[in-house]
């Protein structure tokens, strides 16, 4: 899809330094939704704030914007670590509601169930102060394109 | 709540919006718009914005105003059908992406409980931009009830809507 997410993803290849991926994305920024490889792995993190809140009571960070967050993190994920040559396009996406989120960070993670010609299939998980206790996990599926072939949907 | 019961679908909308929209913070910061309620369904709207946009070259919104949509729009046919108000949230949600939404134009969410049990609800939707057979959007989504914590307003207005 997007030419200008492509040139940052050279650009961040060239670097190393992937946060510049969500720069050009209106929605991560908006939702502050970056990537980040400090670590060695790649990760990507909602940082919090007021607008995430989903219910006051709790409080919790809203479940859409963990579905969000979960999405962005497969397409980070595809885009750094795979040899994608465009932006994959989200089929579906089911996630599992696993603990409430409090109001603090969100961090996620990705691997690739199955790559294939067109299908990936991704699974991401999303968690705050301790890994072992996840509050969503997500499985998704993308179209990706070769280059030998046209987009399909 | 001790209030005047509601009696017109303009009242219903006026305290679902209130309720599901603007108190709840994501929700009003996507600026969501409650359509109709009634019990078992449930509908919003979702204004097209530049900061809501996942792929800036063509103006498509991003997957994730529209799962946080379909996710609320769930919730809120969840809550017209509690009698006896419990704390509920999602379970899962899945979305299908049938195409992509075109630029500029509202979303629009339908939703429907259609089954609800001791434990759990069921809901099923779809989001369209005018036209209900030509979907952007399919999703399913199932609510856990007697989740921990207290009953929340919004959780809590089904028993009016039944009186």
């Amino acid at each position: 899809m997007s030419s200008g997410l492509m040139k940052r993803l050279a650009t961040a290849r060239k670097t190393g330094n992937v946060a510049g991926l969500a720069e050009a994305i209106p929605y991560a920024k908006w939702m502050q939704i970056a990537p980040e490889n400090g670590t060695g792995e790649l990760l990507t993190r909602m940082r919090y704030h007021g607008s995430l809140i989903g219910n006051t009571f709790l409080p919790a960070i809203h479940g859409g914007t963990l579905g969000a967050m979960l999405e962005m993190t497969a397409i980070f994920h595809l885009l750094w670590e795979t040899e994608a040559e465009s932006v994959p396009k989200i089929v579906n996406i089911t996630v599992d509601y696993l603990r409430s989120a409090g109001p603090r960070d969100v961090i996620a993670a990705a691997k690739v169930t199955k790559q294939g010609r067109r299908m990936v299939n991704v699974f991401a998980e999303a968690w705050q102060d301790d890994r072992s206790r996840p509050v969503a996990s997500a499985s998704a599926h993308f179209l990706v394109t070769s280059a030998d072939e046209p987009p399909v949907l | 709540m001790a209030k005047a019961p509601l009696t017109t679908p303009e009242e219903r909308v006026a305290l679902f919006q209130q309720l599901f929209s603007d108190s709840i913070p994501h929700n009003k910061a996507l600026g969501m718009k409650v359509l109709a309620v009634a019990r078992g369904i449930a509908s919003m709207q979702l204004d097209w914005r530049p900061e809501l946009v996942g792929n800036p070259e063509l103006g498509v919104l991003a997957g994730g105003p529209l799962t946080a949509m379909l996710d609320s729009c769930c919730g809120m046919a969840v809550a017209t059908m509690l009698k006896d108000p419990k704390p509920f949230a999602t379970l899962d949600l899945r979305i299908d992406y049938a195409r992509p939404a075109t630029p500029g134009e509202p979303v629009i969410a339908e939703a429907e409980c259609y089954r609800l049990t001791r434990s759990v609800a069921f809901t099923r939707a779809f989001a369209h931009q005018g036209d209900p057979k030509d979907p952007v959007a399919a999703a399913a989504g199932t609510f856990m009830l007697g989740t921990k914590g207290e009953v929340t307003r919004p959780q809590a207005v089904g028993r009016e809507l039944l009186k």
